[in-house]
């Protein structure tokens, strides 16, 4: 299954790993227990920086096209990682059940990933665990919702205004 | 000092001092969980270490509680000092928390979400066709650069090629926006150093660059002008002229920018040493742009990964050594030079051709032609009606913006508005070297530090 040149061939944990080619970009779909091994065996393999980290909830789009393999799940975890020098992407999607939406988090592997993580618990309610500070980063604190998924309306909620100091 | 500090507080973590008792009527408070500031001594150095000087908790509110304010510090006590979101240094609404110990840092974080509209949510409700307007306003020193790897996503999903001519234009118009966010961001930081001078000439050398822009899109800013499948417009007759005339004039006017900081002792003792970061930490911590150039990594999509024709056009990579404040600056400073350089060679390489993919499924037909076609009267029709449908699939695209990786994921599920749509904003990510370029310095170098990063706040919180 794996050509030579592709990274599969190359990187011995991704031999089992499904995979799918994407437009020209590589992906694989590790489980959420092989995922973070993968990603510290992808470092050693060169890819030393993690460029992107973002979650996809495909409720309205479950049945879009996987490789065999797969478990299809409503949540994605999409981690794109670089390589500076083979000028290469790699990219990761790791299917996360909408019952337990938790994931390891890539912090010790990509401290880079901070951040991102932290956006995609804000706006799409997947925990990262094991993350040093899972909490909101755009919304309120004591926000409502995670309003990146499919079933959060647009404009169903009013907008949140601090109390206004009375007439003096 | 601050090391003999945690180690005398270590033995008091797991005591809750009654003074203390407002702090945990906080820590109900907030739906998050506990988000108090606890003393640095109750900090094991394992997580210190994971921290790398990133995690501070203040729940919003604390500041505010007259009766727990305590002027008085001991030894190895520390302050937190809050900066923003309305300081004027701070680049729109960024808010820092720092912890102080004296005049040094010990950790602080960058505290975003204030200018956070749902963009990306707002981006799913939009047809591809109307994407490109929402795009634009993120990163809005950059437009054209955020139209562009929209643009090139939506493309790469169709599977379609686009002419020449538009390939170039986009070019073209990106290099010299590069030229306007990086004048600008010299202005502001001339501003935030107190250079007021150079806030003046970086302002009036971005504006020659927007007046261009205003003639070719309409627009000073947001131009809606890179779409899916080419451009909006033909450029206007005479713009050989109008962008040689900028070129010439910012070119010559950088001269001013060194007179004015590059050989000015209190800039350079400003910016020189201060803020430096590894490369190898930069690597970990995902940044990209010109911070991660000053620290020596030769890293730009543009040659590494070229995308449009930048592998048809001749220009350098400009790196730094150290990584300081001072080297981000030079490395800006003559990035702009390069894309000087390459707006003379689109100068004299512009092809000829159209400005947009002839693909109906993607573009319009000419107006002229709908009254003769059926045909075109039906794809005029069902593109304004439906507009484009790429097959289902998902991609990630990535550019160099001014300021980094600007990366755009996309997922369709088929229809005519996107599924996901997700910006990977270089201004968000880069925000995350500041606790690391911060940690140990001076709060004097804090403001050099954070406008070295050129963080656009619309960007970072989308």
């Amino acid at each position: 299954m794996a050509s030579p040149g592709s990274l599969a061939a190359t990187v011995a944990e991704l031999a089992e790993v499904p995979s799918a080619d994407s437009a020209g970009d590589e992906v694989f779909f590790p489980s959420r227990q092989d995922y973070v091994g993968l990603a510290k065996a992808l470092r050693e393999a060169g890819f030393e920086t993690c460029s992107d980290l973002c979650a996809v909830d495909y409720l309205t789009h479950l049945d879009r096209p996987l490789p065999a393999g797969v478990a299809r799940e409503r949540f994605e975890v999409v981690v794109n990682l670089l390589s500076h020098r083979a000028a290469r992407r790699v990219r990761l999607r790791v299917m996360v059940p909408e019952h337990d939406p938790v994931c390891p988090t890539l912090f010790a592997v990509y401290p880079g990933t901070e951040n991102m993580e932290r956006e995609a618990y804000d706006l799409m309610g997947i925990r990262f665990a094991g993350h040093p500070d899972p909490s909101r980063i755009l919304l309120p604190e004591d926000w409502e919702g995670h309003p990146l998924r499919r079933d959060y309306g647009v404009g169903r909620v009013p907008v949140q205004f601090k109390e206004a100091p009375g007439p003096r | 000092m601050s090391g003999e500090g945690r180690a005398a507080d270590d033995g008091k973590r797991a005591t809750v001092d009654p003074d203390d008792a407002w702090r945990t009527r906080l820590i109900e408070r907030t739906a998050e969980g506990s988000q108090e500031l606890a003393p640095v001594g109750g900090t094991s150095p394992v997580e210190l270490v994971i921290e790398r000087g990133g995690v501070l908790r203040v729940p919003e509110d604390a500041a505010l509680d007259p009766d727990a304010a305590d002027a008085s510090f001991g030894a190895g006590e520390t302050m937190i000092l809050n900066v923003g979101p309305q300081h004027p240094s701070t680049h729109g609404v960024l808010r820092m928390m720092v912890e102080l110990e004296g005049e040094t840092i010990l950790r602080s974080k960058p505290v975003i979400g204030y200018l956070h509209t749902g963009m990306e949510k707002t981006g799913e409700e939009l047809t591809y066709v109307q994407g490109a307007t929402n795009v634009t306003r993120m990163d809005y020193l950059s437009p054209l650069h955020n139209e562009l790897v929209y643009s090139l996503a939506v493309e790469k999903l169709l599977g379609i090629e686009i002419p020449p001519r538009a390939t170039w234009i986009r070019m073209l118009m990106c290099e010299l926006n590069r030229i306007s966010s990086h004048v600008m961001w010299a202005a502001t930081n001339g501003m935030d150093l107190a250079s007021t001078t150079m806030m003046i000439f970086g302002l009036r050398e971005r504006d020659l660059v927007l007046q261009f822009f205003e003639k070719v899109t309409g627009l000073r800013m947001n131009h809606n002008f890179i779409r899916p499948g080419g451009v909006a417009a033909d450029l206007p007759d005479g713009w050989e002229d109008d962008v040689a005339a900028v070129v010439d004039t910012v070119g010559a006017r950088l001269a001013d920018y060194d007179n004015l900081l590059t050989g000015q002792p209190i800039f350079r003792e400003r910016t020189e040493g201060v803020g430096i970061v590894s490369a190898e930490q930069l690597l970990a911590l995902s940044a990209t742009g010109p911070i991660l150039r000053a620290a020596g990594v030769p890293w730009d999509l543009r040659r590494s990964m070229p995308y449009l024709a930048y592998d048809e056009v001749d220009f350098d990579v400009i790196v730094g050594t150290v990584g300081d404040c001072f080297d981000r600056y030079a490395v800006r400073l003559n990035e702009v030079r390069e894309s000087i350089r390459i707006v003379r060679q689109i100068l004299e390489k512009m092809p000829s051709g159209d400005y947009r993919t002839q693909d109906k499924k993607v573009t319009p037909p000419p107006r002229a032609r709908i009254d003769e076609s059926m045909e075109a009267l039906i794809h005029h029709f069902k593109l304004f009606t439906r507009g484009i449908e790429p097959p289902q699939g998902e991609t990630y695209v990535a550019v160099e913006s001014p300021r980094g990786e600007l990366g755009c994921y996309l997922v369709s599920d088929g229809s005519n508005r996107p599924m996901r749509m997700h910006i990977r904003a270089p201004s968000f990510v880069n925000l995350q070297s500041v606790p690391a370029s911060l940690q140990g310095g001076l709060v004097a170098d804090m403001i050099a530090v954070l406008s070295s990063v050129d963080p656009v706040l619309g960007e970072v919180d989308r």
